[in-house]
């Protein structure tokens, strides 16, 4: 029986039957995700069970799984997460423009423009080696001390340029690396085809560098979108500080968790996403 | 006789490593000059002297009776007359087969994509490549490649064309749809310069071959000559290992 | 200030002494380490709470009312021990390392939720602190007038509820972590006012907000809930009765109205805002 069905298969080289190596391969697949979810399972209820079972479990959970102050304050954080959104959304496009002339800047070659070159580099050494959060402090309430008049002394404002020289530097940095990557034989080709370097850099070099970082840009746009948070600390009430009010207010700890659930639902997927990009471009390498 | 390219007294060197030391070398309108020599002999170096992609340490490269080697000179208006087609393609991953063709007549010569489709449609298709030409590079074999980036380099009309070992990343099969090619732009009276490694190519077209021995022309001639009779011993022992 | 704080911890002393000798069994064995009260206050601890951050000294109202409890439930000044706590660290659960904590708690249904508080042993006004420039632009202590104004509070306080229930500001109020970032907020022209409660609204006003000045005041009467500052103790403390019972004592006997006197006296004479 066997050795018929076996021959029959490779006779017919049918798409509808598995080959012999496919039925072996979803036997293997079928296996693993078998000890992969009793694994999944048996750890899942072993936190479930165990740490209530600590003594400070149920203390615990009154303060940072306290069910009647995470629904009373839910709705409030997630209104205040609109905050957030709307900063990320003007900074990002912002902080992609200040990348990109930065890193044109640190890339010219040009004797003449030596100072651009002089100032991407310090630009770039500064602004990736301080802190957001001083960044923020100095600048926020900074540059309104020295007698703007509102509403140009806005934290709104100021916030945000910070965000952009801090975040501008690390995406200028990506960004020299694509340029790097791309190979010497490209602007060979453009060079000898009589494109002037800026057309080089435009239309050769640039397209491709970009492609080639988008998904280290991407973590580094999940990561503003965490550290959007620290424009709090110069008035803006945004989901963390939002957070922070209710904790005083309830002497409890549950809006925290709130507002990390909040973050995750958006950087999850996103992070996910930018593996994905990473992986596929990897793949493409090779 | 005036040569269209001449190169006198070349010199090239990397670091403290000399690849060319001392070319002379004239090609006349119409010719096809065919470089041969070991690897490292200095060859693609010689070439990419030529269109200036490297410059060159001491000598004189001229061009229609124009000394274009001057330290300072604007190079970019010397690459648009001299195209080269590199071994590896090098192509614009990018961009379709028709957009790496349209971008340089494009940028330099100011031309709108409408005023270059009629152009670069028959270039395609004189190629074998009239339906390839939304095709992205990866999409392409190696030799369809080749053919674009040689068409991208006739597409600025250049006065000559510098080829550099063009053939050699093809599998065999895809080398004679490209030395076609070759075969045709001779036959158009295309002024050229070839580093390579097909040594029956060169002895059925090139009317002169020279042959490169440690950054110097140790021998040159017409290819029965050089190829039946060469008189250095150096010579004689690299045709025999490559014949 | 330091010319009336010696006579007047001499006095604290003395009466304390008499009157919680009978008194001293109540928090026997409940304390953190027997025979010595552990009390917490900020890091860094503020004038007028405390003088010179320094609560051993037993200036300032909190630190003064800290010992005249401790007195009361039979600790002397030398079975005091002092640590300082942020308030994340009050509320946070697990052993504490305090009996209780002093910092200017406000008493909130919230809060008793998930902490213990006193009895209150302070009932504040909240105040408006803004400064000379905005009075001049014809800032007014009316409710109405207050609308208008840029408002900024510090995010850990009970100012919020109160920005947002009674003032209801035109536009959202900023807020911040702590007294030098309101006070940075207000210097670069950020925010014109900001809420606290009276003794810090003159403190700053008078000593650290350049041109500061003080618009008027919220009499502790007026909301529905006035802002009272309690002892925060964790939850379930045993302690709880023996301080609610010192601080009745300190109440009745007027002990506590002479130490916010001596340490508060200069909140009367602010316009009260209607
Ligand atoms: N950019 C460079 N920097 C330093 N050395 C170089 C550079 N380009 C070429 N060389 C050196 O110059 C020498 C000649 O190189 P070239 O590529 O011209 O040789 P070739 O004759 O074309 O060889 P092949 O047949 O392998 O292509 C080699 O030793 C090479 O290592
Ligand atoms: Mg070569």
């Amino acid at each position: 029986m066997e050795e018929t069905s076996l021959q029959k298969d490779s006779v017919e080289h049918s798409a509808a039957t598995p080959t012999r190596r496919e039925v072996y391969e979803a036997e293997v697949r079928r296996r693993s995700n078998r000890i992969a979810l009793i694994s999944v399972v048996s750890v899942t209820l072993a936190i479930f069970v165990l740490v209530p079972l600590a003594p400070g479990w149920e203390a615990v959970q009154r303060s940072f799984f306290n069910g009647r102050v995470f629904a009373e304050t839910f709705p409030g954080l997630l209104e205040a997460f609109l905050m957030n959104v709307m900063i990320f959304a003007w900074s990002a496009p912002l902080i992609a423009i200040t990348g990109l002339v930065i890193a044109l800047c640190r890339d010219t070659r040009a004797p003449a423009l030596f100072p651009l070159r002089l100032f991407g580099i310090a630009y770039t050494d500064i602004f990736r080696g301080l802190p957001v959060v001083l960044v923020i402090y100095i600048i926020g309430f900074g540059v309104p001390g020295l007698g703007l008049p509102r509403p140009w002394n806005s934290p709104y404002i100021w916030g945000t340029l910070a965000l952009v020289l801090v975040y501008s530097a690390y995406v200028a940095e990506v960004i020299r690396s694509g340029i790097d990557s791309i190979h010497q034989s490209q602007r060979s080709a453009a060079a000898s085809l009589g494109l002037s370097d800026q057309d080089t850099m435009r239309y050769v070099v640039l397209p491709q560098a970009i492609r080639n970082v988008v998904p280290a840009n991407m973590n580094l746009f999940i990561a503003l979108q965490k550290d959007v948070a620290l424009l709090s600390f110069i008035g803006p009430v945004e989901i963390f500080r939002q957070a922070g009010v209710y904790k005083s207010l309830y002497a409890n700890f549950t809006p925290y968790v709130g507002a990390a659930l909040i973050f995750l639902a958006l950087t999850i997927p996103a992070t996910r996403y930018a593996d994905y990009l990473m992986n596929k471009q990897n793949r493409a390498r090779t | 006789m005036t040569a269209k390219l001449s190169l006198r007294m070349v010199r090239k060197r990397f670091d403290d490593h000399e690849v060319c030391k001392g070319i002379d070398l004239d090609v006349a309108e119409g010719e096809m000059v065919c470089l041969i020599g070991a690897s490292g002999s200095g060859k693609s170096t010689l070439l990419r002297c030529m269109n200036l992609l490297e410059p060159i340490d001491d000598g004189e490269i001229w061009l229609d009776g124009k000394d274009i080697s001057e330290p300072g000179l604007d190079p970019q208006p010397v690459r648009q007359q001299i195209g080269i087609v590199f071994q590896s393609y090098n192509l614009f991953p990018h961009m379709t087969a028709a957009e790496n063709v349209m971008l340089a007549p494009r940028r330099v010569h100011g031309l709108s994509r409408e005023d270059l489709r009629p152009k670069v449609t028959q270039l395609f298709t004189r190629f074998g490549l009239g339906d390839r030409m939304e095709h992205y590079p990866d999409q392409l074999s190696g030799g369809q490649q080749q053919r674009v980036a040689i068409i991208r380099a006739l597409a600025m009309e250049p006065q000559i064309m510098l080829f550099d070992e063009i053939t050699s990343a093809l599998d065999p099969e895809l080398v004679g749809e490209v030395l076609d090619v070759l075969r045709d732009l001779r036959k158009q009276g295309m002024t050229m310069v070839l580093a390579t490694h097909e040594m029956g190519f060169a002895r059925e077209l090139a009317n002169k071959v020279c042959f490169l021995d440690a950054g110097r022309i140790l021998e040159q001639g017409p290819p029965e000559v050089l190829f039946s009779q060469p008189r250095e011993p150096r010579t004689k022992a690299f045709l025999s290992r490559v014949l | 200030m330091k010319l009336i704080a010696g006579p007047a911890l001499a006095l604290l002393f003395s009466t304390t002494s008499v009157l919680a000798a009978g008194d001293g069994t109540c928090a026997k064995g409940k304390t953190l380490t027997e025979g010595n009260l552990t009390i917490a206050t900020g890091n860094p601890a503020y004038y007028p709470w405390v003088m010179n951050d320094a609560p051993e000294s037993g200036e300032g109202f909190e630190a003064a009312v800290a010992y005249a409890i401790a007195e009361k439930m039979g600790f002397g000044q030398d079975n005091v021990t002092w640590v300082r706590t942020s308030f994340d660290e009050a509320i946070q659960p697990g052993a504490k390392n305090f009996d209780f904590n002093m910092q200017q708690y406000s008493i909130t249904p919230e809060r008793e939720e998930m902490v213990d508080f006193s009895l209150p042993y302070y009932t504040s006004a909240m105040a408006v602190l803004t400064t000379q420039n905005v009075v001049d632009a014809g800032a007014e202590a009316t409710l109405d007038g207050l609308k208008d104004l840029k408002w900024g509070a510090v995010a850990t306080t009970t100012a919020i509820p109160m920005l947002k229930d009674v003032i209801q500001p035109s536009s959202e109020p900023l807020l911040y972590n702590d007294n030098a970032d309101v006070n940075a907020a207000i210097m670069a022209g950020q925010i014109d006012a900001a809420i606290y409660d009276l003794p810090t609204a003159l403190y700053l006003s008078a000593v650290v907000v350049e041109n500061g000045a003080l618009l008027g005041q919220f009499p502790a009467g007026q909301s529905e809930s006035p802002d009272q500052f309690g002892v925060l103790m964790e939850d379930g403390n045993a302690l709880k009765e023996c301080v609610n019972a010192a601080i009745t004592e300190l109440t009745e006997s007027g002990e506590l109205a002479a130490i916010e006197t001596q340490w508060l006296s200069e909140a009367t004479g602010v316009p009260v805002i209607e």
